[in-house]
């Protein structure tokens, strides 16, 4: 026994130590479902009244514009041929003349038929945002609460600290938005015909980039905060400008040009596109790469730069 | 074991924490650092286990120095906050395993110390408990097993008692000294309670405003007050001055209104000698009493003012602490 103890037998891993961290969290968020659920809920509460109102196919459908079954043009706006007193339009064939208009306009301007699909699955792209930003946040509990102080006296790597924080971002964005999705196709959510669970595969890739860059942006953001409602509040201020300065409710090219601007810098933007090519839209291989190719260096730098601040932090 | 030397820590520039202290700690020994809060020793403590980088000085835990070789100091020794640091949303077993992880503690090894640490500090029938629902003496012993799992050199406790109530204190001191017995280790400890001190320290080092004022042990810095003060009156009609003055240990002898001040050092140890003495020459003892300086005492002389006006309510205890937190955190 005594010479047992004697011997220092530590041999702190990286893995190991990333790992347990992690897991810590992971199972904190599975032991609290109320949080899980209200964390679901916002997104589900946006598509099911938000994407459901929003009936934009709606607008141009026949049924809502009750054509009568005779309509009358008086004759000067028949340009040719001229002179043609009044000229008397058949209702019925009109109706589905803006039956075929609207549906033309849906598919140009949104890609899908129904406007629900189109924005429900933006919804991804909104949790996986504010998942990311609060759990990148939970540092400031661990700092208040002294856990992160004895976390820095073990000899656990101090990247594993960080890494631990945004691997659990992920994990989180990951399991909830496979419950997005779930729930969005349970509410009439329609998918392409190139659509296939391999996909999810891609999708998951996607949100693992997203949620790495922007967890990183909040700890290192929060890292220095003592206090939780600073952050808060800043989720609470940056996630709405965040969500409509992209294109998961409305496509980009209808926006005014400067916006777009905005939009095509905005993360969001290519976590929905992504998620729309490999769901509800046929795929393009193309936009994929490239839209993978913006979140992967959206999140190589953002990463750098927070493990770099948070690690300045760590070895004061 | 512990080596120091200059040790500052200055924060944002201007708030001298810690003002150039220079100690020793030893083998085996529990070495107290006693002074009120804000003093610097929570700061002090952070310098030696690596959390903090000291702006001067240097400092060094069994030989590795704490900027240098950080990760060896990390390795070898074991800390136990301030605050409860545990998981409140973990159970205590899954909590001590964390630890066990951090260190990367051969997970079979682990498992075996994590019970072992959970019977030492009586908590095996709780181990599968959240910490939740854990008293605040449980989690404190909880923090003790976590401090221990990788079988630390040296154990840095942050004031191991504090907003504890009195019976689950001593009861913590208990555990304390049982750790230092069986796992043979040196103990760092930080208090402002004078009665802690003054039972656990084999020496004190008195700080404040972030400055060493006095070190020794306990029983050393109160006879550096001049020694207990033992008040004597024979039936005898005689003066008994040159007897007593003669026995060993004592240093002066005062008479007045028929009762003798005699300063001594050790004063149980010399009591007997001076009424045996007395005895012998046929002198009858009818008054006795023995007056030790407290550590109170010797707080008041270095300090000039009483710890206890240090000392406020748990609820100001914790004020108190959270202003210092965020300024330590800048």
């Amino acid at each position: 026994m005594s010479s047992m103890k004697a011997v220092n037998d530590c041999q702190p891993s990286f893995v190991r130590g990333l790992w347990a961290l992690t897991r810590r969290e992971l199972k904190k968020w599975l032991n609290d479902p109320v949080m899980l659920v209200m964390f679901i809920l916002q997104p589900f509460i946006w598509m099911g009244l938000l994407g459901k109102s929003m009936n934009i196919s709606g607008l141009f459908s026949a049924d809502n514009i009750k054509l009568p079954p005779k309509i009358s043009l008086p004759g000067y706006a028949i340009l040719s041929p001229p002179g043609l007193q009044e000229v008397v339009l058949d209702g019925a064939v009109l109706s589905q003349i803006l039956a075929e208009i609207s549906s033309r306009i849906m598919e140009v301007a949104f890609g899908v038929a129904d406007y629900f699909s189109f924005m429900a699955v933006g919804m991804v792209s909104m949790i996986v945002t504010i998942t990311a930003m609060f759990s990148g946040m939970s540092i400031v509990w661990d700092r208040r609460l002294g856990f992160l102080d004895k976390v820095i006296s073990t000899p656990v790597s101090r990247t594993a600290i960080i890494l631990s924080k945004i691997l659990n971002a992920a994990l989180r964005a990951m399991f909830q938005a496979t419950v997005i999705l779930a729930l969005a196709y349970l509410l009439g959510l329609r998918f392409s015909p190139t659509f296939t669970p391999l996909n999810l595969l891609w999708i998951y890739t996607a949100i693992l980039l997203l949620s790495v860059g922007l967890s990183s942006i909040f700890i290192a953001f929060s890292i220095r905060s003592t206090r939780m409602e600073r952050p808060i509040q800043f989720v609470n201020l940056i996630t709405m400008p965040l969500m409509f300065s992209s294109n998961i409710f409305f496509p980009a090219s209808l926006m005014p040009e400067w916006m777009q601007a905005v939009v095509r810098i905005n993360p969001l933007t290519y976590l929905t596109d992504i998620v729309r090519h490999l769901t509800i839209l046929p795929i393009d291989v193309t936009a994929l790469i490239v839209d993978f190719m913006y979140l992967s260096l959206f999140a190589a730098v953002f990463a750098t730069i927070g493990v770099v601040l948070a690690w300045k932090y760590l070895t004061r | 074991m512990i080596k120091a030397e200059n040790l500052t820590k200055v924060f944002n520039r201007s708030l001298v924490a810690v003002d150039h202290i220079t100690f020793n700690v030893r083998e085996g020994e529990i070495f107290g650092f006693l002074g009120p809060n804000g003093a610097g020793k929570t700061t002090t403590i952070n310098m030696l286990i690596t959390v903090l980088k000291p702006t001067e000085g240097t400092a060094s835990v069994l030989g590795f120095d704490v900027v240098r070789q950080s990760n060896e100091v990390r390795k070898a020794i074991g800390v136990v906050p301030q605050e409860f640091t545990a998981d409140e949303d973990l159970t205590g077993y899954e909590n001590i395993m964390l630890c066990a992880d951090l260190y990367g503690i051969p997970r079979e090894i682990a498992k075996k110390r994590a019970l072992e640490l959970l019977e030492l500090v009586e908590l095996t029938n709780f181990k599968d408990k959240r910490v939740e629902t854990y008293s605040g003496g449980m989690r404190r012993r909880l923090e003790l097993a976590c401090g221990l799992i990788n079988y630390p050199k040296v154990l840095f406790l942050d004031e191991p008692t504090l907003g504890l109530d009195v019976q689950t204190r001593i009861a913590v001191w208990e555990y304390i000294r049982r750790l230092r017995k069986e796992y043979d280790i040196t103990i760092f400890m930080t208090t402002h309670y004078l009665e802690e001190a003054d039972t656990l320290c084999d020496r004190i080092a008195i700080i404040d405003h972030g400055k060493i004022i006095v070190i020794g042990s306990p029983g050393e810095l109160k006879d550096g007050l001049g020694g207990d003060v033992i008040t004597i009156a024979v039936r005898e009609n005689a003066d008994v001055t040159s007897i007593i003055q003669e026995v060993e240990n004592v240093k002066n002898v005062r008479k007045e209104n028929g009762l003798y001040y005699v300063k001594v050092v050790e004063g149980e140890v010399t009591a007997p000698l001076i009424i045996e003495a007395l005895r012998k020459k046929g002198y009858t003892v009818t008054r006795f009493s023995l007056t030790e300086p407290t550590l109170n005492e010797v707080y008041l002389e270095y300090t000039g003012r009483a710890i206890r006006d240090m000392e406020g309510s748990n609820a100001e205890i914790m004020i108190q602490r959270l202003h210092l937190r965020r300024a330590r955190n800048g």
